[in-house]
This record gives structure tokens, sequence and C-alpha cells, in this order.
């Protein structure tokens, strides 16, 4: 992972940042691969430009999904690789972790997907998840003036969210 | 830590969720009912657009329903209409429906409603004979299971207001589309 981290390892990771949010970044796909959502708190390294991580943040995500449900040992159906699942089939990843940050994730049956960055020591993030998808139900899905599978600009959503990420330890 | 908690029933989301007057619902609706025939004149054309409408709330609905019911995705097409009938629309509407009538290799069934709010006090005149006046239910779960990758056929089978005994709906699986790679390879 050479552009998330320096370069050296360093054994202690970065204390949770200043500004007292505990997350560094989010992103929010729908299953066609638009990024519905970004959002940085503390992000100091930035190599792609935004189109392109989006990308590579979706691309991965999709291939680690279907590279984790393809090496189950308990399922016993599987196709060959690189065959496409239906959205929360088979097992799901839910997170990854450096020594530097940690990466939840949520898929839901829908396809949307939910992915948050954050400091190494992050707990299990998998409610948390949950809770930012409902409040993207509340602000967000029942919004009558956001349009379906489009970018989410909505306030309240971007300040009910502030609010929460703000909580999570 | 807290605990992951399963799914939740549908009586436990009804109760938990705001509630509208029911009469205030059943009088808006008859009121959009009213006013596309007005509109558009032609019931069948009434049909199609009650069908859009009913589309457009289901891609919305779905994340709700999977939202507050915290349901994992279904194993097969008889555990989906399960939750349909007794999940999703006792925590939309308050009323209890029963899956009947599978065909043979599982993919056609019917899902019968015992009360309908959106028909209270509601009569067809002979001029809107051929109206299926609840045809945004149809659209409702149309829209809502293409979300969950689902291509499905949604009709009215019997119809009170046209005076047989019961609300049936039969839904019939089309296809399931698998998620694709949504980007092309050549960038």
């Amino acid at each position: 992972m050479q552009f998330f981290g320096g370069s050296d390892v360093s054994p202690s990771p970065p204390a949770p940042t200043a500004a007292g949010h505990n997350a560094n970044v989010m992103y929010m796909f729908n299953r066609n691969g638009v990024c519905l959502f970004y959002r940085e708190w503390n992000r100091p390294l930035r190599t792609l430009n935004p189109q392109q991580d989006h990308k590579l943040m979706f691309g991965l995500l999709f291939s680690l999904k279907s590279l984790t449900a393809k090496m189950d040992p308990t399922s016993g159906d599987k196709g060959n690789l690189g065959v496409p699942q239906l959205p929360g089939q088979g097992c799901s990843f839910h997170s990854f972790r450096t020594n530097t940050y940690k990466l939840s994730f949520m898929e839901s049956p829908s396809g949307i997907k939910i992915i948050l960055v954050t400091h190494p020591r992050t707990g299990d993030l998998r409610e948390a998840l949950k809770y930012i998808y409902s409040l993207y139900v509340e602000y967000v899905a029942k919004n009558p003036l956001y349009n379906p599978g489009t970018p989410v600009r909505c306030d309240l959503f971007d300040t009910n969210l502030d609010q929460y990420v703000r909580s999570i330890s | 830590m807290s605990r992951a908690s399963g799914p939740r029933s549908g009586d436990a989301i009804f109760a938990s969720v705001e509630r509208v007057n029911a009469e205030l619902f059943t009088l808006t609706y008859g009121a959009i009912v009213r006013q596309l025939l007005t509109d558009l004149e032609e019931v069948e054309e009434v049909n199609k657009q009650l069908d859009q409408m009913g589309y457009n709330i289901g891609i919305r609905l779905i994340d709700e329903f999977l939202a507050k019911s915290n349901v994992s995705r279904c194993v097969d097409f008889k555990e989906t209409a399960e939750m349909i009938a007794k999940v999703g629309f006792k925590m939309f509407l308050g009323v209890t429906a029963s899956v009947t009538n599978w065909d043979a290799d599982g993919t056609c069934c019917s899902i019968v409603l015992e009360d309908n709010p959106l028909v209270d006090f509601v009569e067809l005149p002979d001029t809107c004979q051929g109206l299926y006046y609840c045809n945004i239910l149809s659209g409702v779960i149309r829209g809502a299971l293409e979300m969950v990758s689902m291509k499905t056929e949604v009709t009215w089978t019997r119809d009170m207001l046209r005076g047989d005994d019961a609300f049936e709906l039969q839904v019939k699986l089309l296809k399931q589309v698998p998620e694709e790679y949504p980007y092309k390879e050549d960038d």
C-alpha cells in the first residue's frame, strides 16, 4: 500500500486527530460504482486525482469481496474467481487493518457500500456503519430532491454525519 | 462492544416508527388517483403512471427497509417473498400479508393482503372499470426488488374493488442480475 503511508514502518500509529474527528476518510458507493459520497476529515497524503482515487477504492473493494468469498473455507459452492456475485451473498469482509490505518466496510443487499478509514486502534465499526446507513436513509433516500444514483449533496446528512463521527471511538 | 442484532420482526418495527393518521393517508392517496384520472383521462395511462410512481418509491424504500429490519441477504426467492409479506407490508402499511400459490420452480407466488388501508371508503364508478386502484403497490415491490438484483413482474390477480374477495398480487421472478464490475477495462 504505497500511497497511503510513509516509507518506513513505524511501530506506533499516529494519534487521533487534534480536530476531534475520529475518522480520517469516508466513501460511499452504489452498486454501479458511482461514488455517492466522499468526505475527508484528515488525509495528509493525496496522490491521485479524485476520480482515479474513487475508482481505485471501488475496484479494491470489489476484488477483495470476490477474493474473500472464494477463499471461504466454510462455504460449499464456489464459482470461478471473477464470477460476479449478488451483493450480500456469500461471506463478506468487513475490515482490514494496517499499521497506520483501519478500513471498515459495509455493504447492504441493495449495493450501497460504506467505507470508513480510521486510526488503527479503532474497534469493530459494524454497528457504526449500520448507523451511518440509517442516516443515509433518513436524510438522503427520503429526500425528494435527491436523485438516486447521483452524488449526495444534502446538508442535513453532512451535519448529522459529522456529529456522529465525532463520537465514534 | 455491542452485539450484532438479528433481523427485527415487522411488528416491532411498525411499533417503533413514526406513524401518520390512517385517514389522512387514505384520502391523500385517493386525491392522487383522482387527480391522475383528471389529468390523464385514460385508465390504462393512470395504471402505468401509478406503477411508475410506485417504482420510484420502491427504489428508495428498499434502503429504509434494509436499514430498519436489519435483514441480510435472502437465500432464495421464497425467503424474499416471505420477507415482503411478513416484514415489509407490516412495517410500512401495518398490514398482515401471506404468501401462497408457489409454482413448481419457486419463481412465482401470490401475496394476499388481509386488509388494505389504501382502499378504505373507495368504490370504483362505472367509468373507471379497468383501473387498478392500488397499482402503486405493484410498482413499489418491483422497484424495491430491482435494487436487490431481482427483475420481477408484479400484477394484480384479485382486487376487491372489482368484486373479488381479497387483494392478491402475483409476483413473478424473471431473473437475478448479479453485480458486474462497472468500469471498462481500457483505462
